[in-house]
Order: structure tokens, then C-alpha cells, then sequence
């Protein structure tokens, strides 16, 4: 018979869903200003974006706050425990419904190719897109900044890789959370707090 | 209690009703109109201007009376002599010198084109441009709209009716300079638009930017200019001085970066661009439009199209197929369905158009002229006319708006020069009276200077006019996805990235592959989850 455990708090989930919502709809705006297609428009995808973005930055501020005060900014520490594991269970044994190798408890809510993965998010991709996309906003500033030689191609750029490894990232995110013991066992833990663990 | 409320309010509105409304009018006594008065002396007062004028000199003798230094004035402006050193090409232009692609070139069609010069009699190369009476004060000073100068006459004003031309049985009426001269005032959109608004033989022809539309314009129109509104003349941007007037398309002021003219502020800059009035940063509410105002001219944005008023401006003249005759061996002229003329025996086929785009280009101000002591050579290029000089790197420019005006034109294709043919003129060798280039050209060659070698062709050239005049309401500006578009208006322009049009295709290419193989990594593996679950 399966337990329950409490894994994901209040604030946590609502951090995550508006996030969601947020990075979504960033995403969308985001081709738009870059030409892929058209919803909004340039003039108005730019003013949604800019907005969406000022919105996120408040969040994440909230957000550290929350990490820091509450020390589960740990649950990002990477380990190379079990990350083969992890790995072979991913590639072979989902397939063969093996045991999942990874026991989740509330000190250690994310499996190891999840500490490695949002690390990454947070330390790369995260701050790729936050210095270029600030840049990006304050680009009249630049001289003011002593930032003239700065070149608003290579910022644009930059900008732009970050949002293709967000848009992948995003991808295989959403595909995983199917990956639980039932399809939306982790969608519901994330909505309740809640996850049920055999 | 609560339609005791309802009274106290209805009878408040009545008694502020009647203390503003009828009460008053009948207590204040209609003042008299004032009289505006933009000078303080009365001309028609004057004893010198209260006699009959027989011709445009006599009414410049009298004015010169009391300006005494007028003409001197005059006498060293480009108004004058059309003639213009470029102190940094160092190439001698002006009406005088250079040639276009429109009506081509003044020389040997001096007693028409002169209709437009500021002076009397200039109808070939011996004008005295020293003599103080052949200033033509009314030109610019008229206030009553009857003062005309019609071509053919070498800029004299026609005082008695007079049959031109000549034999024709066409009478040109004589006006009455007396009258005119007692109404002299400052100069206006009017006076400027007589010849301005009328550049290339016609209303809008040549700028596109500036026709009679500008004469009295709307807001939509022009938003200084705007005659129920801010009502500019062209002075109040051209701030004159001592009768020389700022601005020039020779030397434009491509980028302006001295911000607001003050009083007291040292520095000759030009009086006329905007940022003379406007500052370098003037978006207050969008400080990233001050960013965009550094790369890109005010003009850009703030003029979306040029021949709004209502007339059309020429973008093209192919003088090659003028010449033809109908089987009765007369003149041809075809319109379109607005009735405008597209050929025309004596100029060739143009094109018109309304609310162009312009086109667009780097622009630092540099002009170089195509003269004809140039060597220029026929090739699938067309030959420029004015080089306009720029680039993104070079900090001077500014990206601007342009009428590109293209046409044929003819040249010498053993010299390899362009050509100055003799048009106008009521002689045998005048094109537009008979219409056969072996005698206008020599004519017309041989009044420039120039040597020709007998032979012609046409060769295909283009004019810029950077645009400036037409300037739209602020909320008529271009938005962003004008430009920030695959295909806006600045695709051509170089040098700058601009979002949603630029992208680097190495970038896009590995970015949409890296999210492609992640969803067909996800699909395959939930596929293969699918097929090997439990039932």
C-alpha cells in the first residue's frame, strides 16, 4: 500500500504554476518579437513580454527569499548518486517497470537527474536569459552604463539560446511529469502538495 | 430629503447657467476686432509705392528707398545667385550649375526657369547679378496673391496684357504692382510655395514632401504647418537672417546633435531641424524612442508617407520616349483616370503616385553631385545623380527618409557626360517646341560649356530628396512593426540589428532542431511506454 507524503508547500506550488504560466506565455511573446510568427503583434508582444518579465523577476525575488529562508535551496545540491542509475531506469527500466530507484522523501523531493537538471536551468539558462533579457530592456541605457561597445546582436542572441534550451527544457519537463508511478501522479502532487509514494 | 437635494442642484445649474450665458453677453460691450498687424508700417501709406509701375525694377527702386541695404542682402544668398560652393565637396553647385533628372538643367532655358529666381530679366548667361534694382522684393514680400512671374519672361511680373507666346493668340493678363506693392508683407507659406511647392514644372512634382497642399494644410497634412492649429510659415522653421534663409539640400544637416537652439547659445547650427526645436531626446514617455533617435532620423518615423495632401508627386520620367507625335503630326498628351498627365510629347512618360513610402538610407549629409564635367558611364546601374553619402559606422549618420526619384535621361556616349538640353524657349531649336534633340542639344550644350560630340543615348539615373516637410500628427507615426518586421521598411538598411527582422540563422536552425528532438525524444519514449505497460 502506498504512503503520503506532504512534499510540496503553499508558497512552492504557487511559485511553480505562476511560473509556468508566466515562462509560457514569455515563450509566446517571445517568438512573436522574434519574428516567427504573429499573435499580438511586435509593438504589443514586446509590452506583454516586458511586462510577463518584470513580473517573473518579483516572483523570483520571492522566490530566493523563500529558498534561502526555508533552506530548501539544498534540494538543488547535485549528487552523482544514483544519477546512472536514474539514467538506466529513464532508458531501460520504465519499459520493463522496473522499481523506481530513487526514493522520494520531503528533504529530497527531486531525483538526481532533476537536482542536475534544474541546476542547470537555474545557473545557466536562468541567468543567460535574466543578464540578456535586462540588457535587452535597458538597452538605451547601455552608454549611460559604460556598456557602448556592447553589441545588441550578441545580446539578442544570447537571449535567443536561452529561450531555445527553456523551450526543450519545457518539453521534456512536461513529458515527465508523466513519468510518476501513475500519469498524473506528480501533476496532482503538485497541485495538492501531496505525493503518493509506494 | 432627497429632492430637496435635486432642488438645491437644479437651481445651482440655473444660476451658473445665467451668470455665464446671456447675463454677460448682455453686459459686455463687442470690443473692437483687433487688427493684426505683423509690422508697423503701412505700406500703402507710402507716397513712393502710391504711383503706377511699369515694371518690376521701378517697385524695387522705390522699396530700396527706405531698405537701403536690402538688395545687398539678397545679392548673397543662394536666392540670388543660384550658385553654391560646397565647402566640403568643394563642388560648385546651384541651380545655375547642377543638372537633374527632372527638367534636367537650366542653361539656355534661362527666361523660363528664371520665373522662379529672385531678381528681374535674367534671361541668359549676362544677367548682372550686381545691379541692386533687379532684386525682386515681391517674390517673396507679396501678401495679396496676385504677383505672378509666368516663364518666358525672364522673371519679370507682366504690368499690361501682352499676347505669349507670341502669334499665339494667348493673352497673359498685366497686373497692377502698385497695388501690390502697398500690401508688402512678411513672407509666407504662399510666397515660399510659388516656387517651392512648384519645383519639376508643376504642383508636388519634384519633392513629394512640399505642393500646394502645404498652402493652408491640415493637421493630418502637416502638424506645424497645420492652418487651424499651430499655423507655421516655412520662416518659422527657416529662421532667416539678414534675408538668408537656413536649410539647405545641398548641405543638409543629417544628424543634429546640439540639441535646442537657445537664445544667447553659441554655435551656428541649423535653425530649421527638428531637434533645433525638439532636443536630441524628446519622447518622454518612451525613453527607448530617445535610444532609436540616436541611428534614426525624426523624419523617419514621423513622416509614414509624403504626398499626403492630396496631390500626386512624380517618382519617374523617361524622357527617351518623348518626342512622338500623333498622325496629324501634333503633340501628344495622355492621362490617367485622375486626370493626370503620364506622357507628354515634349517631357516623355512619368509615373505619379500618393501616400508613398519612402525609401530609406544612412545619411550623414555628404551630397555629391553628378555635374557635367563627370565622366559617367551607361551600365545596368543606374547613374546617380546626387551620391548620398553614409553608413552605419561612420557616426554621422542618421537613417533618413527619401524620395528616389528614377528617370532616363539623355547623354553623350562618347563623352560620357550627361547632357544639357535646350527645352523651353519659343526658338526653332527649343524641344518643347519641336521636339528634335539634334538641335536642342548642341544648343543647350553649348550654353553650359560644354563639349558635346554629337552623338546622344539616354542613360538611366536616379535623385534622392531626403524627406522633411509633411511631418504627421504624433499619433500618426510609424509603429514598431513598420520596421521590427522580416519585411518591414528598413529590410534594406545595414549595420543595425533589428529585432523580429534580423536573426541568426545558425542560432534558429540548431535552436528549433535541439526542441525538435526533444519532443520526438518524448514521443517515442511515452510511445514505447505505451505499447509496454501492464494491462
Amino acid at each position: 500500500m502506498s504512503e503520503r507524503i506532504y512534499v510540496f508547500k503553499r508558497f512552492e506550488r504557487f511559485w511553480h504554476w505562476s511560473q509556468a504560466a508566466l515562462i509560457i506565455f514569455l515563450m509566446l511573446t517571445a517568438f512573436d518579437i522574434h519574428g516567427t510568427y504573429k499573435i499580438f503583434g511586435f509593438e504589443k508582444a514586446v509590452a506583454y513580454h516586458t511586462t510577463a518579465a518584470w513580473t517573473l523577476i518579483g516572483l523570483w525575488v520571492f522566490a530566493i527569499f523563500w529558498h534561502f529562508t526555508t533552506g530548501e535551496w539544498k534540494q538543488y545540491i547535485p549528487t552523482t548518486e544514483k544519477v546512472v542509475a536514474m539514467m538506466k531506469y529513464y532508458l531501460v527500466g520504465i519499459f520493463k517497470h522496473a522499481p523506481h530507484p530513487f526514493k522520494l522523501t520531503t528533504l529530497r523531493k527531486h531525483n538526481p537527474l532533476q537536482r542536475l537538471a534544474y541546476l542547470f536551468i537555474l545557473v545557466c539558462v536562468g541567468p543567460l536569459l535574466w543578464v540578456t533579457g535586462v540588457l535587452y530592456l535597458f538597452y538605451d541605457k547601455w552608454a549611460a552604463w559604460g556598456l557602448g561597445s556592447l553589441s545588441l546582436e550578441w545580446v539578442a542572441l544570447g537571449h535567443t539560446i536561452g529561450a531555445f534550451m527553456m523551450l526543450a527544457f519545457l518539453i521534456a519537463h512536461v513529458y515527465l511529469t508523466t513519468a510518476g508511478h501513475t500519469p498524473m501522479a506528480h501533476i496532482k502532487a503538485m497541485i495538492t502538495g501531496w505525493e503518493e509514494v509506494d | 430629503m432627497k429632492t430637496r437635494l435635486i432642488k438645491a442642484t437644479l437651481a445651482l445649474c440655473c444660476a451658473s447657467w445665467l451668470a455665464s450665458g446671456p447675463a454677460c453677453a448682455e453686459e459686455a460691450k463687442p470690443e473692437p476686432k483687433p487688427v493684426k498687424l505683423t509690422t508697423t508700417a503701412d505700406h500703402s501709406k507710402f507716397k513712393q509705392l502710391q504711383k503706377t509701375f511699369d515694371s518690376g525694377p521701378e517697385v524695387t527702386k522705390a522699396c530700396l528707398e527706405c531698405h537701403t541695404e536690402a538688395a545687398g542682402q539678397i545679392h548673397r544668398t543662394k536666392h540670388w545667385k543660384w550658385e553654391f560652393l560646397n565647402p566640403e565637396t568643394k563642388q560648385t553647385l546651384g541651380k545655375k550649375t547642377v543638372v537633374n533628372n527632372f527638367c534636367i538643367s537650366i542653361a539656355s532655358n534661362y527666361a523660363s526657369c528664371t520665373s522662379c529666381h529672385v531678381g528681374y530679366g535674367w534671361k541668359d548667361a549676362s544677367f548682372d547679378f550686381s545691379k541692386q534694382e533687379n532684386v525682386d522684393c515681391l517674390a517673396c514680400h507679396d501678401t495679396t496673391g496676385n504677383y505672378k512671374k509666368p516663364p518666358g519672361f525672364a522673371g519679370n511680373p507682366v504690368t499690361k496684357d501682352t499676347e505669349f507666346p507670341p502669334g499665339s493668340g494667348k493673352i497673359v493678363k498685366g497686373i497692377d504692382l502698385a497695388k501690390i506693392a502697398q500690401k508688402v508683407g512678411k513672407s509666407s507659406r504662399d510666397t515660399c510655395g510659388a516656387c517651392h511647392f512648384n519645383g519639376g514644372g508643376g504642383d508636388g512634382v519634384k519633392h513629394g514632401d512640399m505642393d500646394s497642399s502645404l498652402a493652408a494644410p491640415t493637421k493630418e497634412i502637416d502638424v506645424h504647418m497645420d492652418a487651424e492649429g499651430l499655423d507655421f510659415t516655412c520662416g518659422t522653421c527657416h529662421k532667416t537672417s539678414s534675408h538668408d534663409v537656413a536649410g539647405s539640400r545641398y548641405t543638409p544637416t543629417a544628424k543634429d546633435d546640439k540639441g535646442v537652439q537657445v537664445r544667447g547659445k553659441a554655435g551656428s547650427g541649423n535653425p530649421a531641424t527638428c531637434v533645433a526645436c525638439h532636443d536630441n531626446a524628446p519622447h518622454k514617455k518612451e525613453a527607448r524612442l530617445n535610444h532609436h533617435a540616436t541611428k534614426i532620423a525624426c523624419q523617419t518615423c514621423h513622416i509614414p508617407t509624403y504626398a499626403r495632401g492630396g496631390i500626386a508627386t512624380k517618382m519617374t520620367w523617361d524622357w527617351s520616349t518623348a518626342g512622338k507625335r500623333d498622325k496629324d503630326g501634333k503633340h501628344i498628351t495622355l492621362k490617367d483616370a485622375k486626370g493626370r498627365i503620364t506622357y507628354e510629347s515634349r517631357k516623355g512618360d512619368f509615373t505619379l503616385a500618393e501616400n508613398v513610402k519612402p525609401e530609406y538610407a544612412w545619411f550623414n549629409g555628404n551630397v555629391q553631385y553628378t555635374l557635367l564635367t563627370d565622366k559617367i558611364e551607361k551600365s545596368e546601374q543606374r547613374t546617380p545623380i546626387n551620391r548620398m553619402g553614409g553608413s552605419p559606422t561612420d557616426g554621422k549618420s542618421m537613417i533618413w527618409p527619401m524620395k528616389v526619384f528614377r528617370g532616363s535621361q539623355p547623354y553623350d556616349p562618347v563623352n560620357k557626360t550627361l547632357i544639357t538640353p535646350h527645352t523651353a524657349g519659343n526658338d526653332d531649336t527649343g524641344f518643347w517646341k519641336n521636339l528634335d534633340w539634334d538641335k536642342a542639344i548642341p544648343v543647350g550644350m553649348q550654353d553650359s560649356g560644354a563639349p558635346y560630340s554629337g552623338k546622344f543615348d539616354f542613360i538611366k539615373t536616379e535623385m534622392s530628396w531626403p524627406i522633411t516637410h509633411m511631418v504627421a500628427p504624433k499619433e500618426k507615426a510609424l509603429g514598431c512593426a513598420e520596421c521590427h518586421a522580416r519585411e518591414g521598411r528598413l529590410a534594406g538598411i545595414q549595420g543595425v540589428y533589428l529585432p523580429a527582422r534580423d536573426n541568426n540563422k545558425l542560432v534558429d536552425t540548431a535552436g528549433w532542431a535541439i526542441v525538435l528532438l526533444t519532443l520526438l525524444g518524448v514521443i517515442g519514449h511515452g510511445a514505447l511506454r505505451i505499447v509496454t505497460r501492464k494491462h
